[in-house]
């Protein structure tokens, strides 16, 4: 029986430690020291190698172990066959009762032991081994005395074992199984009282096992070993590790050898040292090909001989001595200057700073609040100090200037990126640049202070005009009324209520009439103010007859010539010429016997009509439209005519009926024209402001544009006899110019402005609307928009 | 008639330009070859005048050079240099590729270098034209020198870049050849006359730089390269027109002096010799031992009248100069820790003091702080704890100020703990017109020799002076103002008309000013004939009149500014009197 149980124990697996710290320790490939012939004994090999590594030794071991293992698992196989039925009963004894076994406690503990391979593996010192090989003699020996017919039998099957044993350790699976069930997850047999089966199919119980919570506590309290009690899931059963057993473990866990006796700092035999040896390690004669001069060698310095000589390798080169500087302008002769450094602009030198940049600068320097929040909203660009000054209270506290280097690569960038180019600089003084003109002093006579101001109308004055004689002054207002004023008094002599808004009042130029054209709505009326002499007077109304006796059957006309009676009568309106069209403008021819009216409209041909007064006849010279007319003249001298349009000035001869020059204004829309008395120039006034001067000889552009004015320029008037003339503007002011005009034709005219003249107030934006001069006087009339007449003398 | 159609863009201007990515064609360079090449022979782009014909028509913006500049660079042997670096570069990376570090070792041994002595020379064929343009040398050194020896550039660099700017002030202070200097908020500026010309540099505050992404750093080291060279040769040039030795050598007193006292703490004796120099305590070997220099005199030629006015003043400048060189001479100044070393070092030996500090703080320090003939102690802290009481104790601003004013200032204002005076910027010249801040009157007031007791009254003066003459310019205005007044009075009174009760007043008699009515009719006249002026010089005109509003304008600002300062100091001091 105890040897069954024996062979039972034998078949026990090794406890779970073993196989941990085994599996821990052993290198995942054998070396090739280890690969170990069964046929070999252990011993002898431990013996041979003292030095080899404790993990080979536990390698070595643990092959042992199996192999013994293997052994005896194939004789238990063997003996099976004999005695299943007690080996049956022998397992279920163990079964039942682990703790039974208490006589063979002692025995199966070294067999447990001997079969763990603990001692083996690790603990084991020479004398341990040997006795412990000698009990494995012993079991064998015994073994052999209970089965020696079958060992007989079995001598050849166990070599042939010891083949297949060989053949079995490649399989890494079947390492460690100390079961039948393999290597699976022991959860599988959680709830079965067994684990696996044995070869006849029958169950394998576990131990029993049914500590509780209390037992164990109980167990952990009571069993001096219980921290030496370890559990084999694979059987179920537990194992109490030896004392050598827990001493390997520590060792393990301390990270030492295994082996009790294994010198880590074994003295180490030098075969190469630094020492010169006398004689060779080796006494081996020396090879053939180290007397033979290498090829490979010659081929590479045969490349490196080649590579010198073509140049590609060049030999280290030496700093030369004595420094890098020396006198680089030894010898320097300008004379041999290029010529591209003539043409060299140098960099222009980084601008100086000012006081704002110093650490400390004055207060003033300092920004404020406003200029500082400037300064940083604006762009970077547009700033014109690149930086913030700031005070600091002493040198110490002043810090890196946070863009030193952006500032100096900026200046890198300059010197190599910029365009360079030279820039004259303007070094021009302003009062050179205002052209000597002669001394308005030196031009007198012209008008200079404000003298007399005609007051009376209640609508802006559109309209004035003075006598031949000079002594009078008629003006037309939007009141409806056309007044006469005697100059010198500025009294209001007449009053002629007409009833509507006056455009505008032309006095006859003729001295020996006395006559006055006023445009208003589309009426032209002609009045006889009789403010002259008797003489005068008369002729006028004679003209104003007209011809007696002839046919007034003229009705086809767009134009009618009506007499007036009555009430308009003795005011002195003597005539009324009713036109199609609201008229704009009236204008006298010198002689006095026609007259020009304007209608401005865009798209008839039906602007300007002439009207001869002593024969009461009208016609319109021009069968086509040529643009919106704004005003038209008579040439004082000669039979031409003068129109203009928005943007430029005709003149037409009357004799020929023909277009002999067109003037181009160089303006957006002219305002007003006048011609001077000799008949050769033209000046014509616009709204924008400007006003050009035409010499008729010279050019159809203008001889000279004037901007004298800020706002629209409504009047313009040349002096009938000193070289002066005048603008009128919507600033409320009267430029009067001095311009005279030379009879050589090489000569250009000299134009002067010599007085602004200011008095009119401006309302509704509207400034001055007319101007005229005194025909023998050097003074002028203005009316503006303020109601007023002004005089300036 | 007849003849071939000619073609457009193949005559006249276009011929002289080439455009950049043309130019490095035909160069057959890369970009950045390109732009060294330019940097390094100062080939800069031209604008042409008609940019349009230039460009065939288009108007996208091109850079353009001159085609003889690019063909001048055509013969430039540096080019031949950069292709045997790119040759070596692709050599190293294949030996590295094959692991042949023999062949690496072999090859960096050799690697191809380049000089720009002849570019130097050739850029600028006389020295005079290179003391001209070694400003922007100087300021990139400087800048250099500070840089942390870590990665943004080769050390080998910035070491040379340190040497050259040592020795670069070691010449200014042998040859006491600073003018001017003027602490900024950027750094501190010098001015120095070098053979005449004025040379001006920046130097950097002592800081680590934190180093901006935006900056191309290989641009810099460009002009860098090219700088260093120019700056050696500039150097060796001045150092031999004193005599002195290149490389510059301590003198053999001082050195075995500093040899005696430093050779425990400084066991590198290459490395300590330049700190050495850079203390700029002691002045330098000369290769002639030199009797005193004397003093080359002006001669006298015989000249006329006019010219005679020019002579006394260019002598009376040489005297000036001369007393400006010995400004400090005899003065003896001990720098506490606090004040940076450097700056005040060679400031104050460039005008022939003495200085010296502590031993903690540099090498090369010549006496003790408890050194009894110390005149000048230079503290930058509101208070010293231990004080001498035959010295003064003085703020660094004092030394600076004395510089620029050219005369030692009364050192009052510059004591510990005292509100300093403005720093003033010596590089301002104002002309009449300009904005002129009161410190300035003053330390100009200082320099005739008047006492500024005195000299604050005449300000007031002047300053009434100046404000009765706008109160005059006012009532100018007023009075015409007036009159338009009494004539619209009148008008008023006019056209009130009917209810206008007649009544004779007693006339006031007018008194007219001849000169007034003179100045006024001249007014007129100037304004009549500006109306008269063409359109082109109206616009100049108009524009050189602006500009000088706009100054007039600033001036007044800044001085109303300055009044406000004032008044509000004052009333500050008043309410501070009166509690």
């Amino acid at each position: 029986m105890p040897r069954h149980v024996l062979c039972c124990d034998r078949l026990l697996p090794l406890p779970d430690v073993t196989s941990f710290t085994l599996r821990c320790r052993a290198p995942p490939a054998n070396l090739p020291d280890v690969t170990y012939e069964p046929a070999n004994l252990p011993d002898a090999t431990y013996d041979a190698r003292p030095w080899s590594s404790p993990r080979a030794v536990m390698e070595k071991s643990s092959t042992r172990t199996e192999e013994m293992e293997n052994v005896q698992k194939t004789e238990k196989k063997k003996r099976s066959k004999e005695e299943e039925e007690e080996e049956e009963e022998v397992f279920n004894l163990n079964n039942k009762t682990p703790g039974d076994e208490g006589d063979d406690e002692d025995l199966s503990d070294s067999e447990d032991s001997v079969f763990s391979g603990l001692e083996d593996s690790g603990s084991g010192s020479e004398d341990e081994e040997e006795e412990e090989e000698g009990s494995h003699e012993e079991e064998d020996l015994k073994d052999d005395q209970i089965l020696q017919p079958e060992k007989k039998k079995g001598g050849l099957t166990a070599e042939e074992e010891k083949k297949e044993d060989e053949y079995r350790q490649d399989s890494s699976d079947e390492e460690d199984i100390r079961n039948t069930v393999g290597n699976i997850p022991m959860d599988w047999y959680k709830d079965f009282p067994h684990i696996g089966y044995n070869l006849d199919g029958k169950k394998i119980f576990k131990p029993i096992r049914n500590k509780d919570e209390l037992d164990e506590f109980l167990d952990k309290m009571d069993n001096p070993d219980y921290w030496r009690t370890i559990h084999d899931k694979q059987t179920g059963s537990d194992i109490i590790l030896s004392d050598d057993q827990v001493a390997l473990v520590n060792r393990l866990q301390r990270g030492q050898f295994g082996d009790l006796h294994f010198n880590e700092y074994q003295p180490q035999v030098e075969f190469f040292s630094s020492d010169v040896m006398l004689h060779p390690v080796t006494n081996r004669p020396a090879d053939k090909r180290s007397f033979i001069p290498s090829l490979v060698e010659k081929e590479k310095v045969s490349k490196l001989v080649h590579a010198i000589k073509m140049g590609w390798i060049k030999p280290k080169r030496h700093e030369e001595p004595g420094g890098r500087f020396y006198d680089l302008w030894a010898n320097e002769d300008c004379t041999t200057s290029l010529a591209r450094l003539k043409m060299h602009l140098p960099a222009p030198r980084a601008p100086l700073p000012g006081h704002m940049e110093s650490y400390n600068p004055p207060p003033e320097y300092l920004f404020t609040e406003e200029e500082k929040a400037l300064w940083e909203q604006q762009d970077v660009s547009d700033r014109k100090c690149p930086f913030v000054p700031r005070r600091f209270s002493s040198l110490l506290q002043v810090p890196a200037f946070p863009r030193f280097l952006h500032e100096r690569f900026e200046r890198c960038l300059d010197l190599y990126l910029c365009p360079r180019q030279r820039k004259l600089r303007v070094n021009v003084n302003p009062e050179d640049l205002i052209p000597k003109l002669p001394k308005p002093k030196d031009l007198q006579p012209f008008p200079t202070t404000q003298s007399l101001v005609y007051r009376g109308h209640n609508g802006l004055v559109r309209s004035i005009s003075v006598s031949p004689s000079g002594q009078w002054l008629a003006s037309g207002s939007d009141d409806g009324s056309v007044r006469f004023w005697e100059v010198c008094s500025s009294r209001c002599l007449k009053t002629v209520q007409v009833g509507g808004a006056v455009k505008s009042v032309a006095w006859n130029p003729n001295a020996s009439l006395s006559l006055l054209a006023v445009a208003l709505d589309s009426m032209v009326l002609v009045l006889s103010p009789s403010l002259a002499d008797k003489q005068v007077v008369s002729a006028s109304e004679r003209l104003l007859a007209g011809p007696q006796g002839a046919e007034p059957a003229e009705e086809a006309g767009p134009v009618t010539w009506t007499d007036t009676e009555g009430e308009e009568l003795n005011q002195g309106i003597r005539l009324k010429i009713q036109h199609p069209k609201p008229v704009q403008q009236v204008a006298w021819h010198a002689k006095g016997d026609y007259l020009a009216s304007v209608m401005p409209d865009h798209s008839s041909h039906l602007q300007v009509f002439i009207h001869q007064v002593s024969r009461r006849r009208s016609q319109n010279p021009f069968r086509k439209n040529k643009g919106l007319v704004q005003c038209v003249s008579f040439h004082p001298v000669r039979p031409y005519f003068f129109v203009a349009t928005q943007r430029s000035v005709r003149i037409y001869n009357l004799v020929k009926q023909e277009m002999t020059k067109k003037l181009q204004a160089n303006s957006k829309w002219i305002s007003s024209m006048a011609v001077h008395p000799g008949g050769d120039h033209v000046i014509c006034g616009s709204y924008d402001c400007r006003l050009s001067w035409f010499d008729l000889d010279l050019s159809t552009k203008p001889y000279k544009m004037l901007r004298h004015h800020k706002k629209a320029v409504r009047g313009v008037a040349y002096h009938r006899l000193y070289p002066l003339f005048a603008s009128a503007s919507d600033d409320g002011s009267v430029i009067v110019c001095h311009g005279t005009v030379y009879n050589d034709l090489l000569q250009n005219p000299l134009l002067v402005p010599v007085k602004v003249l200011r008095g009119h107030v401006i309302t509704h934006d509207l400034g001055v609307l007319d101007v005229t001069f005194h025909p023998s006087q050097p003074w002028v009339f203005s009316s503006g928009a303020d109601a007023t007449i002004r005089l300036f003398t | 008639m007849g003849g071939t159609q000619k073609k457009k863009y193949e005559r006249g201007s276009v011929t002289n330009y080439i455009t950049r990515n043309k130019a490095r064609k035909k160069l057959s360079l890369s970009l950045p070859d390109f732009r060294r090449l330019c940097i390094l022979k100062g080939i800069y782009p031209h604008e042409p005048k008609h940019k349009k014909k230039v460009n065939k028509g288009s108007t996208a913006p091109r850079t353009f050079y001159l085609l003889k500049d690019i063909r001048f660079l055509l013969h430039e042997p540096i080019v031949g240099k950069f292709r045997d670096y790119k040759v070596f570069v692709r050599k190293l990376k294949k030996a590295y590729g094959k692991t042949e570090y023999t062949n690496v070792q072999r090859l960096k041994e050799n690697k191809p270098t380049y000089k720009l002595d002849h570019i130097v020379k050739e850029r600028y064929p006389s020295f005079i034209d290179a003391l001209r343009d070694v400003d922007d040398a100087l300021c990139m050194c400087f800048l250099f020198s500070t840089f942390a020896r870590t990665g943004k550039c080769h050390v080998q660099t910035i070491t040379l870049c340190r040497r050259l700017t040592v020795e670069w002030m070691n010449y200014v202070i042998a040859s006491r050849s600073l003018r001017k200097v003027f602490i900024s908020i950027k750094g501190i500026y010098y001015q120095a006359e070098v053979m005449g010309q004025l040379i001006t540099w920046l130097v950097p505050y002592q800081f680590a730089h934190d180093h901006p992404t935006d900056v191309d750093y290989r641009v810099m080291a460009t002009f860098t390269e090219l700088y260093t060279t120019l700056l050696g040769f500039v150097n060796f040039r001045l150092y031999h027109s004193l005599n002195l030795l290149y490389p510059p050598k301590l003198d053999a007193k001082a050195e075995s002096e500093l040899k005696d006292e430093n050779d425990e703490d400084y066991a590198m004796n290459s490395e300590s010799y330049l700190e050495k120099l850079s203390a700029l305590s002691t002045s330098l070997a000369t290769v002639v031992a030199t009797t005193e220099e004397e003093e080359a005199q002006l001669d006298q030629f015989p000249v006329e009248d006019e010219d005679m006015e020019k002579m006394e003043a260019r002598e009376r400048e040489q005297k000036e100069q001369e007393a400006q060189k010995k400004l400090l001479e005899g003065h003896k100044f001990f720098l506490n820790r606090e004040v940076p070393r450097e700056p005040l070092a060679f400031l104050i030996r460039c005008f022939g003091g003495e200085v010296s500090w502590d031993k903690s703080v540099c090498i090369g320090s010549t006496y003790e702080m408890t050194d009894e003939s110390i005149t000048h102690q230079v503290v930058d802290r509101p208070n010293v704890d231990k004080k001498y009481i035959n010295r003064y104790y003085i703020q660094p601003q004092w030394v600076f100020d004395c510089v620029n004013a050219k005369i030692v200032l009364p050192v009052e204002d510059y004591f510990l703990g005292v509100t300093l005076p403005p720093h003033l910027s010596p590089f301002v010249e104002e002309k009449d017109g300009d904005y002129v801040p009161p410190e300035k009157l003053k330390i100009m007031a200082l320099q005739r020799g008047e006492k500024p007791a005195q000299e604050e009254e005449e300000e007031e003066e002047e300053d009434d002076d100046e404000e009765e003459e706008e109160e005059e310019e006012e009532e100018e205005d007023e009075e015409e103002e007036e009159e338009e007044n009494n004539l619209k009075k009148m008008e008023k009174q006019r056209s009130q008309g009917k209810n206008l009760s007649v009544k004779v007043t007693a006339g006031k008699v007018k008194v007219e000013n001849p000169e007034r009515l003179e100045q006024e009719e001249k007014a007129e006249e100037k304004r009549l004939a500006i109306m008269m002026m063409k359109k082109k010089e109206k616009y100049l005109y108009d524009k050189i009149m602006f500009g000088k509003k706009r100054k007039v304008r600033e001036a007044n600002k800044l001085t109303a500014k300055r009044k406000a300062h004032d008044d509000a100091e004052k009333s500050k001091k008043k309410t501070k009197a009166n509690k």
